[in-house]
């Protein structure tokens, strides 16, 4: 007999718990992706579309955000409480540090770093929802026509603040740390979870990589795109 | 015969309460035979130093064949040496450089105190193992020697689960000094096995919560334990391991 609440306070169950918030996350991410793809088009009608959209959800987007707060929050937790236990399971390091034996070892930083690139991401998240969640709309001039009704700019702010390399770098730098974290998580959410054999090992962890590599360059070209001025080259 | 000398730095402590230090052995580390194995250097190195009237450095051996599990120390930041699917007693000075650095320490977790110099106590190990690495034995008469029917190769994959060997190594290479290749491997024994049919959630439930009471880290998948085991147990034994425990805690009963 093995009560549930023993099991997913265990270090296994506590993966369990990450994986299947993480696996969650990468959802959400596929939506923010797919919806951010429209940010490479020169005019802003079909992404402000679908923020007015969003926005016209009215008291369910306040839940639904809440909800998506309470996963990232929720996994940042359980991850920081295994972090902790795992500090104290070695408290002296190797002398001149570990070197990886190799073989189908992920020793490197992706793998072994998920809490510094998690950390990252969670402190960028904080900053990326004030910067345009909470950022400038309707009343400081940022309004546009949405099929002949009045919605929030949002693809012109985006589009000048990542005019500014100070914006826009930062925010290219700390997508590199989103395909890090893809890159071990996608494969690690499955092992935590068992879903693994030597047969699949392979496939899915150069899966892995094709993933890391969508997102955090689907993402990081949003900033150069502007930075660059590529909609003004293309004109 | 060819002779190496090498520059040797060696973990040095006195007693689990004693903080330790690295000590540089360089001077006694000169003229090693190059068919030495590693452990025979530390012999030689050993006579040495009791010739100088000093202390010889611990360190735990037993059939220096590979088998026993007993040896095991991080060399130059790897368990067991460089090597793959060795021990460090089967690792010999031929594979390092003439003049080359090495630095000898303890496996490091804080499941696994220092006793002394490399001498680790792996006694929570044991702990692991009798929580509930066992199968329940019938007695009366023998049953009949076809009565378990088993195919080769799920008895072969339970017999390289089963090949481990305890040393620690897994424990000593992972990042968060978790102990779950050690662990799968015990349970993945026994879960393929019909034998291990009677206790199996017990036993995963029981054993998953001695390995996290002893203060392991958790797995975060990163493989460097196969990497580092002398028996290349695969990381096929933590999924297998996840799977029981995973089976354990969604059983109505």
């Amino acid at each position: 007999m093995l009560p549930l609440k023993k099991a997913l306070t265990s270090s296994l169950g506590k993966k369990y718990l990450m994986a299947a918030s993480g696996i969650a996350l990468v959802g959400f991410l596929v939506t923010h992706l797919a919806a951010n793809l429209l940010l490479y088009l020169p005019e802003g009608e079909l992404y402000n579309g679908y923020a007015k959209a969003l926005h016209d959800w009215g008291p369910l987007l306040i839940v639904a955000e809440l909800g998506l707060g309470g996963l990232f929050l929720f996994h940042a937790a359980v991850a920081t409480g295994l972090h902790m236990k795992t500090a104290a399971a070695r408290q002296k390091g190797y002398l001149e540090g570990q070197r990886s034996k190799g073989g189908n070892s992920r020793f490197g930083f992706p793998a072994n770093k998920m809490i510094w690139s998690g950390g990252i991401l969670f402190a960028f998240l904080v900053l990326h929802i004030i910067h345009f969640r909470f950022g400038p709309g309707i009343a400081e001039g940022y309004e546009a026509m949405v099929n002949g009704e009045s919605a929030r700019d949002l693809h012109r702010l985006v589009a000048e603040e990542f005019r500014k390399a100070h914006i826009a770098l930062p925010y290219a730098a700390v997508m590199l740390f989103l395909g890090a974290h893809l890159r071990h998580g996608f494969w690690s959410w499955l092992q935590s979870l068992g879903a693994m054999a030597p047969k699949y090992d392979k496939i899915i962890y150069s899966l892995g990589l094709l993933v890391a590599l969508a997102f955090a360059l689907g993402f990081l070209g949003i900033p150069f795109w502007y930075l660059l001025d590529v909609p003004g080259m293309l004109k | 015969m060819a002779t190496k000398s090498f520059v040797l730095k060696v973990w040095r402590q006195d007693g689990p309460d004693s903080p330790g230090t690295v000590e540089d052995l360089t001077e006694y580390a000169k003229d090693v035979n190059e068919h030495a194995s590693f452990l025979e250097m530390l012999d030689l190195i050993n006579e040495r130093l009791m010739a100088d009237g000093k202390r010889p450095i611990e360190f735990d051996s037993d059939c220096r064949e590979g088998i026993c599990g007993q040896c095991g120390c991080v060399v130059n930041g790897q368990a067991h040496g460089s090597q793959r699917g060795t021990t460090v007693c089967q690792l010999h000075m031929r594979s390092f450089e003439d003049g080359q650095t090495i630095v000898v320490e303890p496996f490091r977790a804080t499941a696994f105190p220092v006793i002394k110099d490399l001498v680790v106590d792996r006694s929570a190990f044991d702990k692991i193992q009798q929580a509930g690495g066992y199968v329940s034995v019938p007695t009366g008469p023998k049953p009949d020697a076809n009565s378990f029917k088993i195919g080769k190769e799920v008895s072969d994959r339970a017999f390289d689960a089963a090949a481990c060997i305890g040393c620690g190594a897994c424990v000593a290479a992972c990042p968060n000094a978790s102990a779950s290749l050690f662990t799968g491997a015990k349970i993945t024994q026994f879960a393929l096995m019909p034998q291990g049919a009677p206790e199996r959630k017990r036993r995963v439930s029981r054993m998953v919560e001695t390995m996290d009471d002893l203060g392991f880290g958790h797995c975060s998948n990163i493989g460097e334990c196969e990497a580092a085991c002398p028996k290349e147990i695969s990381l096929e034994s933590i999924a297998i391991m996840k799977r029981e425990y995973l089976k354990a805690m969604l059983a109505g009963s």
